[in-house]
């Protein structure tokens, strides 16, 4: 029992992070029908670029606090991300707005190896330890121990998904991204810059990213260069799961993927007897991904193919 | 000085050429109609106004020229398109659908009472305003984009085959609607297949035909012509 609530709250935790990133994601598919894949870098040098600016900021002022140095890599962090997406979508994906599909889809893979290979020259191959600049306090219950950081994260992505939530279904631009996602043309036909929306949807989504990205990587203990190819997998995964291009659904999915690695991996040891570790947990995110293409393609909350048309 | 001004329009779509040199105007405060076959190039026309296809040759609104504008900076100028198949986000409600129509304005105040004077033309939308906009009967979403157009109080109106595929008693409704709203002084350009009917309500018409106009004048004229009726209104 207690293994079942302990994994189910880091299911919780890894949920919350692989949702921030899915909506990046689903938000993007919504209006282009693009699957950024650069979008796991994003997240990748959201992380980088924190640490980066934390550990300038712990040698130029080692006495502020220690929560304070980690929000301050997150404020260098964000900027950075939504400028990396919006030039990524000026200059990879605009060109090729009337392009045959495939193409865009092949620019974004170029585009992850492109930044992967940058983050690699400029921040080395090794792994890069998140300093122990956060609270470390740990509370039981059930039985089960949660600590500060994953309280934090949980409450923050929620916070986040909330103010996204409202910003679709109340603000003008929401309404103009929901207009765009159905009809680029007609909403046009309303006044609707649609290339002002597109590009504000990759800065909402690499915003997320960025966060998401030091989230992990507080949440792990470290960052590397090639981390952002199985968590944007995974996101990407939990987008499908919930229906891509739907906003709820990638929320859900990412939940429910976090959830069903972490009991998955709480629980393989016994059901193998053994002969599996928890280090095949990885494997639960893509059988989840096949059984969702294989059962209901259009996701939880996606609507049927049909219907869009 | 016409209110809107075509001259030697011009449209291609890979090699075939959709439109050939259309030239037409719509003086302010007309209901002009395009009428023509399926294929003509009456909707290449209406895109090509609004920007919405790569096209040559020269498109005047009020005085100023229109090329090189985005589809989105043309709206905003005060034109309007009901576009054909209507074109209603379905899955935005009744009213998200009309504020989206109102969403170059900035006057709330005018915004607000444009919204009653839709919900008075068409008191289904009104009942309807909380319903996702897929939901409702096509005479309905045709309501609906001919008042999302209206929100945005459109100085010239585009209207691309209002009857298509709608009852007679709908269509009746929203012609009734179109000639009320020539007479509040909004100028219209309306594109049907329904000849008869464009004719009836409309002061001059153009005849168009394999991308090009064949014919224009005043729309009784054009209703006695004996081409005009042997090919468009079946006699």
């Amino acid at each position: 029992m207690d293994i079942f609530v302990q994994q189910l709250i880091n299911g919780l935790v890894l949920g919350s992070i692989y949702a921030l990133v899915a909506l990046g994601y689903t938000m993007v598919y919504g209006i282009l029908e693009l699957i950024n894949f650069a979008h796991g870098e994003v997240t990748m040098i959201g992380a980088m670029v924190a640490l980066a600016a934390i550990g300038l900021i712990m040698g130029a002022a080692p006495e502020l606090p220690g929560l304070v140095i980690v929000l301050g890599g997150v404020l260098v962090a964000i900027p950075a991300c939504m400028l990396l997406g919006f030039s990524i979508e000026r200059l990879a994906y605009r060109p090729l707005r009337r392009a045959p599909r495939l193409a865009p889809l092949i620019t974004a893979i170029g585009i992850s190896i492109v930044l992967q290979n940058v983050a690699m020259l400029v921040w080395g191959r090794q792994y890069i330890a998140f300093p122990p600049l956060l609270p470390q306090g740990r509370h039981e219950i059930l039985g089960a121990h949660i600590t500060d950081l994953q309280i934090f994260i949980v409450l923050l992505s929620v916070a986040i998904m909330l103010g996204l939530w409202f910003t679709v279904r109340k603000t003008r631009l929401g309404r103009a991204m929901r207009a765009t996602a159905q009809s680029r043309e007609v909403a046009e036909l309303m006044g609707v810059n649609v290339n002002t929306v597109i590009s504000a949807t990759f800065l909402i989504g690499s915003a997320l990213a960025a966060i998401a990205g030091v989230m992990v990587s507080a949440y792990y203990g470290l960052a590397h260069y090639y981390m952002g190819f199985m968590l944007g997998l995974k996101a990407f995964s939990a987008a499908v799961l919930g229906g891509i291009g739907n906003i709820a659904g990638a929320m859900l999915g990412g939940f429910l993927l976090g959830v069903v690695e972490a009991l998955g991996a709480g629980y393989i040891g016994d059901l193998t007897g053994g002969f599996l570790g928890s280090h095949y947990q990885d494997v639960f995110a893509f059988f989840v991904l096949i059984l969702v293409l294989v059962f209901r393609p259009s996701g939880l909350l996606g609507e049927r193919v049909a219907a869009r048309a | 000085m016409s209110l809107l001004e075509v001259r030697d329009l011009r449209i291609h779509y890979g090699g075939i050429e959709a439109v050939r040199g259309v030239d037409l105007a719509v003086e302010e405060g007309e209901l002009v109609c395009l009428i023509g076959a399926n294929g003509a190039g009456k909707t290449s026309t209406l895109k090509g106004v609004l920007g919405l296809v790569a096209h040559s040759g020269a498109v005047r609104y009020a005085g100023h020229p229109l090329k090189g504008l985005a589809t989105h900076a043309i709206a905003a100028r005060g034109v309007a398109l009901v576009p054909e198949g209507r074109g209603v986000f379905a899955r935005l409600t009744v009213a998200e659908n009309l504020d989206m129509g109102a969403y170059s304005r900035r006057d709330r105040a005018g915004v607000r009472a444009d919204l009653d004077h839709v919900y008075n033309l068409f008191p289904r939308l009104f009942e309807r305003r909380a319903q996702t906009a897929g939901t409702l009967s096509g005479g309905e979403q045709q309501m609906l984009a001919i008042g999302r157009a209206l929100m945005s109080r459109p100085r010239l109106l585009l209207l691309d085959e209002p009857s298509m595929g709608l009852a007679p008693l709908m269509v009746q409704k929203i012609y009734e609607t179109i000639q009320a709203v020539s007479r509040e002084g909004v100028t219209l350009l309306l594109v049907e297949q329904n000849a008869n009917l464009a004719l009836r309500v409309s002061s001059r018409g153009y005849v168009m035909e394999s991308g090009a106009i064949t014919l224009s004048g005043p729309s009784q004229e054009l209703a006695a012509d004996p081409q005009v009726r042997a090919a468009y209104l079946g006699e």
